[in-house]
């Protein structure tokens, strides 16, 4: 029982890393139908600048964060202006050239800053676990999950309840009748994408004190976060946060029944299973294109 | 760009090909026509997921190279390194090998860090019959008659851990390494040892290559309550594991992780604080305190930067070097082919960091396996060292199988 109950936090606190890299990827792919694979790197720089921060400005994780998250979305606006808002018209070729720019960026790092794991601090305040009965849970972990939701939240009123979440679902819906009436869709897609990148850098930040902040930390992060895109069907916020929170419990589950090699193969096979009865995800949303 | 000035630079582009082409052909056949130095092969990928590692033993390799020729050289001649980057690739492992020992004719090629990339190389320097330096702790199970094998077998590392680990600790073992054949020979041989001194395994566990979320193997420690985390999780994941570990608050005074693949490298990423009270067994650490370490140290910082660390694979990158030059002291200068070399090195003793080593005629190395516990400052202390220098037995988990100077003996 002892088990079931922690395991069930483990698998909490493995969404809440899910929906927080994910997130982000839910609005760009979601909402633009852009496959960013850049997006894990977006995560790894994320972590570098949590890292920067840390030792050489000597700010912690939580300070960092606001930097962290207007450094790489600053990036990421970069990259929607110079490379893919030339593409929004050829879809496929998205692929090749997101892809392009996480090698440029991995590169980039690995040659700068070295390829040697970082070490990154976790915040003080946060150490040490919280006790109930035998569910034993890190405060970190925690922490992580509150902020997660918080995020999912904030997104999810700027999505619906903003002059600017307004236009983005206008555009989305229908970009040449939005731009009749005023919207300006290029404007629209640019700090989207730079909000995407901002929320994947927070993610990278965030699981620097977990994970081991090295250049190609991104790559494995990323196909984690297109399965919870997919499971949760694209451009719904609601269907990734139930998808991060499907596959994340579903991992924790596995893996204690099993291993957590064989949980791994359990959990794509039954992402492969779901796809096949419900291949818009869990949550489609109904937007003519 | 108009068609002219186009072909132009076109034009331009030729020429200096076609110059410098022969110029390096030239260049090339001079040297070793000379023959006044001695060619041998770097082949650490120092790009790719495992440059991380390698740039390190390529760095100790080519130091102790350099050293070697600042100093004269070998009977007055120079040794000269040809570098080649793998770039992590075992497939590109074995075409760069088959270069350095065909085309460059090297004599020795230094190289590798991971197991699949050393069986890579394996057939190539087989059939050359050339001779292939590996420095890394690796799985045994192995005896090529062309690999010098610097790093520690299973024997060499746990034969001391184990009764010292479960007498200070006691017997109930959780194993938990990443899913590959290094981490799954270790215990093998692991659960023969306990089976000798009265342990028991309460859980084998494998995870991912790569894996970086351990809260449920964690949960499982909980649970368990084991005595021993007997570790042989490599790299990125070893990093995770042991930040996931400290973060949950598990005391390394009553459930201390023993590790077989932690060294200097993965602590500085860990963090001292996390790393602080658990265990590594290896046959060297930075802090060991000998002359040879400390000049290996000062000259090591002094080249690669202060915040550089050494570890027990960059140190047998090291020692193989000066092995190979004691090796080819040995010899006639007019006879010098691997072969030679080879058996010029069996029986060698030289002074290492980590203590006077030996060669083995199994072409594994008699070693002075230490167990350390790793402080808040990502030193690691010392706490039992070998009595007596430990012998290489790579087949020790196979019974009646034997690593001999002819090769693999089946009883």
């Amino acid at each position: 029982m002892d088990v079931i109950a922690n395991q069930l936090f483990a698998g909490l606190s493995m969404a809440s890393i899910l929906l927080m890299i994910a997130l982000g990827l839910a609005i760009i792919y979601g909402a633009m139908g852009v496959i960013n694979l850049a997006h894990g790197e977006f995560v790894m720089l994320g972590a570098y600048a949590a890292w920067a921060l840390q030792t050489y400005v000597g700010i912690g994780i939580l300070l960092a964060l606001p930097f962290v998250f207007i450094s790489v979305a600053v990036v990421g606006w970069i990259v929607e202006k110079v490379v893919v808002q030339n593409l929004y018209h050829r879809p496929l070729d998205t692929i090749l050239a997101t892809w392009g720019i996480g090698i440029i960026l991995q590169q980039t790092v690995r040659l700068g800053v070295g390829a040697e794991s970082r070490f990154v601090k976790g915040p003080d305040i946060l150490t040490g676990n919280t006790e109930i009965g035998p569910l034993i849970m890190s405060n970190y972990r925690l922490f992580v999950i509150v902020f997660s939701i918080a995020v999912l939240a904030a997104t999810w009123m700027l999505m619906t309840r903003t002059e600017f979440g307004m236009k983005l679902r206008a555009v989305i819906q229908n970009r040449g009748i939005s731009e009749c009436y005023g919207i300006e869709a290029k404007r629209i897609y640019s700090i989207t994408f730079a909000y995407g990148a901002g929320l994947a850098g927070i993610a990278g930040a965030l699981i620097t004190p977990l994970f081991s902040t090295i250049p190609t930390m991104g790559t494995g992060l990323v196909v984690d976060a297109f399965l919870v895109v997919i499971v949760g069907g694209l451009g719904s916020l609601i269907g990734s946060a139930a998808a991060s929170v499907l596959i994340g419990e579903a991992t924790a589950i596995f893996s204690i029944v099993i291993n957590d090699t064989l949980g791994r193969i359990a959990v794509l096979a039954g992402i492969i299973l779901l796809i096949r009865f419900r291949p818009r995800g869990l949550f489609p949303t109904e937007t003519r294109r | 760009m108009k068609r002219r000035d186009f072909l132009g630079s076109l034009g331009a582009v030729g020429t200096t090909g076609m110059l410098s082409t022969p110029a390096l052909l030239s260049s090339a056949s001079r040297a070793f026509a000379q023959g006044n130095d001695i060619p041998v092969g770097l082949l650490f990928s120092l790009t790719g997921a495992v440059a991380v590692v390698e740039s390190t033993l390529h760095d100790a390799a080519l130091m102790a190279i350099e050293e070697i020729n600042a100093a004269g050289g070998v009977h007055g001649r120079q040794l000269r390194p040809i570098i080649e980057d793998p770039a992590s690739d075992p497939a590109t492992y074995a075409d760069r090998a088959r270069r350095l020992m065909i085309r460059d004719k090297c004599v020795s090629v230094f190289g590798s860090y991971t197991s699949a990339s050393r069986q890579a190389v394996l057939p190539v320097t087989e059939q050359r019959k050339n001779l292939y330096w590996y420095p890394t702790l690796y799985e045994g199970r192995e005896c090529s008659r062309n690999v010098m094998y610097g790093g520690a077998v299973p024997n060499q590392q746990q034969d001391d851990l184990i009764p010292w680990a479960i007498e200070n600790f006691g017997p109930r073992f959780y194993m938990i390494g990443n899913n590959y054949v290094y981490p799954k020979e270790e215990n093998n041989y692991c659960k023969t040892l306990l089976e000798q001194y009265g342990g028991e395994v309460v859980n084998e566990e494998y995870v991912p290559l790569g894996h970086s979320d351990f809260s449920s193997v964690i949960n499982r420690i909980r649970a368990e309550k084991p005595d021993v985390i007997f570790a042989t999780v490599v790299g990125d994941s070893d990093v995770a594991f042991a930040r996931q570990y400290h973060a949950a608050e598990l005391d390394p005074s009553k459930m201390p992780v023993v590790s077989l693949t932690r060294s200097e490298v993965e602590v500085k990423a860990i963090g001292g604080e996390a790393a602080a009270g658990h265990f590594s067994s290896a046959p060297y650490f930075m802090g060991h305190a000998t002359p040879e370490n400390e000049k290996f140290v000062e000259a090591y910082k002094s080249r690669y930067g202060g915040d550089q660390v050494t570890h027990f694979v960059s140190e047998a990158a090291y020692f193989q070097v000066y092995q190979f030059k004691a090796a080819l002291e040995k010899l006639d200068p007019a006879n010098i082919t691997p072969e030679t070399i080879r058996d010029a090195a069996v029986g060698l003793r030289l002074n290492a960091p980590q203590g006077e080593i030996l060669v083995d005629e199994n072409l594994h190395t008699h070693l002075w396996p230490k167990i350390g516990q790793w402080q808040a400052n990502g030193q690691a202390e010392v706490l039992v060292e070998s009595k007596e220098r430990i012998a290489p037995k790579p087949y020790a988990a196979y019974e009646g199988q034997t690593c001999t100077g002819q090769g693999l003996v089946k009883a």
